[in-house]
């Protein structure tokens, strides 16, 4: 039987390109939902093997990246299925913002490794000889994912994640001793309490897990650039020729940015939340030094912390709160068409003659990749995949909990069994013997 | 493949009396399954076995059924076995096991009469006309000359039968030790000799053969029991029969005795724990974790106070009991000691000492899923030889292999039962994929589609196969068809009979306002709602006929889980006709992993599946396998006939 069989299968996707920053990342799609996902992310299906430059956007209409597009109608394609590729700018944060999109169409689902081979190879696309050639390329895959899994292994959602296993069998074992050993006595009739117990914990610490990554919202809400500085220092204006239209308000009068204004900017592919704040000073208006204690809020936020003094100004360097919250921070001199002959901080420009723009945006990207690899390690295709086992788990989960006290042990069983599952995605694996074995250690069974 | 010649031209070309389509070695639980399958296929069969009288003996346990178990019996009739029908005839107590629990949990069991059950199924067996059942000694297998094929069978006293076809169903046999105590002596079970001949046959064909351990409590004389001071449990009222064709229980019924081991008692065992053999290193089978002998318990759970042991009657006119519960092969005057401390056992004569019994089998991962082995064609193992325990497992897979021998036999294609339908399934394949460490037992758990194979409806998943396999014809078959057909109008009516979020308030039905119509059988998968309260609304429901009541609940019960399961059945089945080479050499096959290699090796998996089921095997390497693989009927076929 072929995927082509069964409409009820999943359309799959994922990144064909290493992971990591490239000048291109393409990412494929294949199966029955490929057609549709095609028309609203990029618009028009062209005719297929034909490519069409197109902005793809994510479901709210919101740009993700300008993309070469291609589509394939199934079964001339590489799989056989309906393929579609988006070739995208190699940045990590556009590949997650794309596959998040694809994410959210119902039936869509991350392709497992090698699976979009294994459907050429179902649909009689690939012979034996390319068989033969393609292995040594799956070999190259495996290393990479060898590699990758050993880093996932030093992050907490991994390390956790195997302790999760073990709460899911643990609890699995409570309530299959419930069922294959009723009748064999000396089994702890209060599984019920204790499961909850394991599984209440156990949704915690997910959610709680799942909030740490916040990789999800990182992608969504865009990296966080705060922009801060001593008052006039010039904020605002360079706030509004990054986003090249007036969305904050410029002028001389020192305090004029009393609130703080966020925009969404595209700065070379990368998602970023630039935030303008109030100018930090001493200051004795009561609005204003509400301002300034949001933008010292701010601070937990952000990723990345532009400083600007103008050079018409005397020269100050962050303050303790900004240097104390850990954050990066670019020292910048603005306003350098205004003054002469100063070269401190890391970067000096001026907004208004577009002198070191440049090298800013340079900067910040750079900057921000940087974090991002040392936050991801780069396995984007991974972590997604992780995210969504671990979402896929808590489910689960949610759901034996959710169920009433009417409801068969058995169908509780099923969820948790089904949980246990969805982390095995991460862990591998969830045999009935690993149940059996926690089971048998913890009753004494057997008549 | 053979396909124009009829089975029985092939079966039926004039060989001489030695000569039999399918021989089946063994008269125990999976032997007579076997021969039964066998017969009923139309091959020339014959049972070979050292006693006659000893067919359809109970040796352990003198009960059939339970959880898992139950399903399995339900298995074996709906593709036409004997156990079923067997146990309804023998059976002296009928509870259903787990009733509180949701129905595809449940299990049936019966406590049956030694004599009542071994009687039915001699009489069963002895009205297949293709049946032939001959005493003796099976000491040896005859092989063509590069041994790659079965050609028959040699008896102790020198007799040869020739065959293509063998099922070997030695059960404990294999190179059987008794230890009671400090003492062993070689032995299948109690007073019958052990077969040693065979172990050395298999052993130089160089099959893996493993050591594993079960153990049996020492019996009791009733007579001597003080039933008036001990809690009695008695079973269903009415009993519900195990087997399709059953109407009713016949067979008088009577209660067992419950009572419970005392801390005196673990005292006598933990004073002479020295002596058991499975702590002095007598033993080195590995017994089985849910079964634990008493000495076990005592030590393993020492915080336990008191285990409960029942008393079940060995037989309606027999004065043996058989103490459910304290399994040991402590020395003798221990266990006379010991049962001496337990409430309503002070007098207790024992008849016969408890014991643990080692025994050879060979590592299931040398089967294929037809259960034929991979080394010798024509040569097929069922029951404790591949490491399982229990009747049910051993008649389940006595069935599947003397099906396949009688097929094999034929030309015909071999026969394989998925995880996706039924418990047999789900045995097989772990057996031929994992492999045994311990004495396998089924439980409900080991099936991941557990909500969809009930013991309920094991005919709807399987008899239609068993026709279709050439098990089931006659009155079954009748039966079959005519309740298939009920079902299908039920179900029809349940699904057409509709009203609106409105008009059930109107009927007093608790249903959210929003204008989606429900059929009566959306409503009956409600908590608690039941086809008797929805037959007020619709009167035309009472058509249904009693006996599918509880079956049709159970599917509405079930339904959304059932919906969601298809996606996960889908994923199977594709995975499942992927198939990988038979030849493939895994040796040099780039990327895997030393262990995994091995593994591979070992098993030889058919599928795509089935490779994603051993333990411990990565995505990366199923990817590379999956690079090897190809669909059934594509570039490769399927390894069936050669």
């Amino acid at each position: 039987m072929t995927r082509k069989d069964q409409d009820s299968l999943d359309t799959i996707f994922a990144p064909a390109t290493a992971p990591g920053r490239a000048g291109v990342s393409i990412i494929r799609i294949s199966g029955a939902g490929t057609k549709t996902a095609f028309q609203e992310m990029a618009g028009i299906v062209p005719p297929a093997r034909q490519a069409v430059l197109r902005i793809l956007k994510d479901r709210d209409g919101a740009p993700i990246d300008q993309a070469l597009c291609l589509y394939f109608e199934g079964p001339d394609s590489f799989t056989g299925e309906d393929v579609a590729e988006f070739h995208i700018h190699g940045s990590p944060a556009v590949v997650s913002a794309c596959l998040n999109c694809l994410s959210s169409f119902s039936g869509f689902r991350i392709a497992e490794p090698g699976e979009f081979a294994r459907c050429a190879f179902e649909n009689g696309k690939l012979d034996l000889s390319e068989v033969e050639g393609l292995a040594d390329l799956i070999e190259a895959e495996t290393e990479i994912q060898r590699r990758q899994a050993l880093r996932q292994l030093q992050g907490g959602l991994t390390r956790e994640s195997d302790r999760w296993r073990d709460e899911l069998i643990r609890a699995l074992a409570l309530f299959d001793a419930e069922l294959d050993f009723s009748d064999e006595a000396d089994v702890d009739r209060a599984v019920f309490s204790a499961a909850r117990e394991i599984l209440s914990a156990l949704a915690k610490d997910m959610r709680d897990a799942l909030l740490k990554a916040s990789w999800g919202e990182r992608i969504r809400d865009g990296f966080v650039v705060l922009l801060a500085g001593p008052p006039n220092s010039g904020k605002s204006t360079l706030l509004n020729a990054l986003a090249s239209r007036d969305v904050a308000i410029v002028s001389d009068q020192p305090g004029t940015t009393r609130d703080l204004i966020e925009v969404r900017l595209d700065l070379k592919g990368l998602p970023v939340l630039l935030i303008d704040s109030a100018g930090i000073r001493e200051s004795a208006d009561e609005i204003e030094t509400e301002g300034i204690r949001r933008t010292l809020d701010q601070l937990n936020r952000a990723d990345l912390v532009l400083w600007l003094q103008s050079s018409v100004h005397e020269i100050v360097g962050p303050t303790p709160e900004i240097i104390g919250s850990g954050c990066r921070i670019i020292e910048i001199v603005t306003q350098v068409d205004r003054a002469h002959g100063t070269s401190r901080g890391d970067l000096s420009i001026s907004a208004k003659t577009g002198l070191g723009m440049d090298r800013l945006v340079d900067l910040i990207s750079t900057q921000i990749m940087t974090n991002f690899e040392r936050g991801a390690e780069s396995v984007l295709l991974t972590r997604a995949r992780h995210r969504l086992a671990v979402e896929e788990s808590l489910d689960f989960i949610d759901r034996a909990l959710a169920a009433g006290h009417g409801t068969g042990v058995e169908l509780i069983a099923e969820e948790i069994r089904l949980a246990a599952r969805a982390i095995g995605k991460i862990t591998g694996n969830v045999s009935v013997d690993d149940v059996l074995d926690r089971l048998f250690s913890s009753f004494c069974i057997g008549k | 493949m053979t396909g124009t010649v009829s089975r029985e031209t092939i079966l039926r070309s004039g060989f001489s009396l030695d000569h039999f389509d399918v021989i089946v070695v063994g008269g125990g639980h999976a032997g007579t399954e076997a021969a039964a399958a066998a017969a009923r296929y139309g091959a020339r069969t014959a049972l070979i076995t050292i006693s006659k009288d000893s067919i359809g003996a109970m040796s352990c346990n003198p009960a059939i059924g339970g959880l898992g178990k139950g399903h399995l019996v339900r298995e074996i009739d709906a593709l036409g076995g004997l156990m079923a029908l067997a146990a309804d005839r023998g059976g002296i107590q009928f509870r259903v096991l787990n009733r509180s629990k949701g129905p595809a949990v449940r299990g049936p069991r019966a406590q049956a009469d030694r004599k009542l059950y071994r009687q039915a199924v001699q009489a069963l067996l002895s009205g297949e006309p293709n049946l032939t059942i001959i005493d003796g000694l099976v000491d040896d297998l005859l092989l063509d000359l590069d041994r790659k094929r079965i050609t028959g069978v040699r008896l102790s006293d020198g007799r040869e039968f020739t065959t293509g076809a063998v099922v070997l169903t030695t059960g404990t046999f294999l190179n059987g030790l008794v230890h009671i105590g400090p003492v062993t002596f070689p032995a299948g079970r109690m007073g019958e000799p052990p077969s040693g001949g065979l172990s050395r046959t298999l052993a130089s064909l160089e099959f893996p053969l493993g050591r594993l351990k079960t153990g049996t409590p020492p019996r009791l004389d009733g007579r001597t029991i003080d039933w008036a001071s001990l809690e009695s449990q008695l079973g269903d009222d009415p009993p519900e029969p195990f087997s399709a064709l059953t109407e009713r229980i016949e067979t008088p019924q009577i209660a067992c005795g419950i009572t419970w081991t005392t801390d005196a008692g673990h005292e006598v065992i933990r004073n002479r724990i020295g002596e058991a053999p499975i702590y002095s290193g007598q033993i080195d089978g590995r017994g089985p974790r849910y079964c634990p002998s008493i000495e076990d318990k005592v030590v393993r759970f020492g915080d336990r106070t008191r285990h409960q042991i029942f008393l079940e009657p060995e037989g309606l006119d027999d004065d043996t009991v058989y103490p459910n519960g304290i399994s040991s092969s402590m020395p003798e005057d221990v266990q006379r000691a010991f049962v001496a401390t337990i409430p309503g056992l002070e007098k207790t004569r024992i008849i016969r000492p408890g014991y643990a019994i080692e025994y050879d089998y060979v590592d299931p991962r040398s089967l294929e899923p037809s259960l034929e082995t991979k080394r010798v064609q024509g040569l097929f193992f069922a029951g404790q030889i591949n490491g399982t325990t229990g009747y049910e497992e051993a008649g389940a897979q006595g069935l599947v292999a003397g099906l396949n021998a009688a097929r094999r036999a034929s030309g015909a294609d071999f026969i394989t039962i998925h995880r996706t339908e039924a418990y047999i399934g789900v045995m097989i394949d772990d057996l031929v994929t994992q492999g045994v460490t311990e004495p396998y037992r089924m439980f409900t758990s080991r099936s991941e589609y557990r909500l969809s194979l009930r013991s309920d409806n094991a005919d709807e998943r399987l008899t239609q196969k068993g026709v279709d396999w050439g098990l089931v014809r006659g009155e079954r078959l009748d039966r079959f068809a005519l309740r298939h057909q009920e079902l299908a109008r039920a179900r029809y009516l349940l699904k057409t009979l509709q009203l609106s979020p409105s008009e059930a308030v109107q009927k007093g039905l608790k249903v959210n306002q929003d204008g989606i119509r429900r059929s009566a059988f959306d409503l009956l998968s409600y908590p608690d709602q039941t086809l008797a309260n929805l037959a007020r609304i619709w009167p035309e429901l009472t058509q249904i006929s009693p006996s599918l009541v509880d079956r049709l609940e159970n599917d509405a019960r079930y339904a959304v889980y059932l919906d969601r399961q298809k996606r996960d059945i889908a994923t199977y089945q594709r995975d499942e006709s992927l198939f990988i080479p038979a030849d493939l050499d895994y040796a040099h096959l780039s990327g895997l992993s030393a262990e995994l290699r091995l593994k591979l090796e070992a098993v030889r998996p058919r599928t795509i599946g089935q490779a994603g089921r051993i333990e411990g095997i990565t995505p990366a390497a199923l990817t590379l396998l999956a690079a090897r693989a190809r669909k059934r009927g594509s570039a490769s076929p399927a390894r069936t006939q050669d």
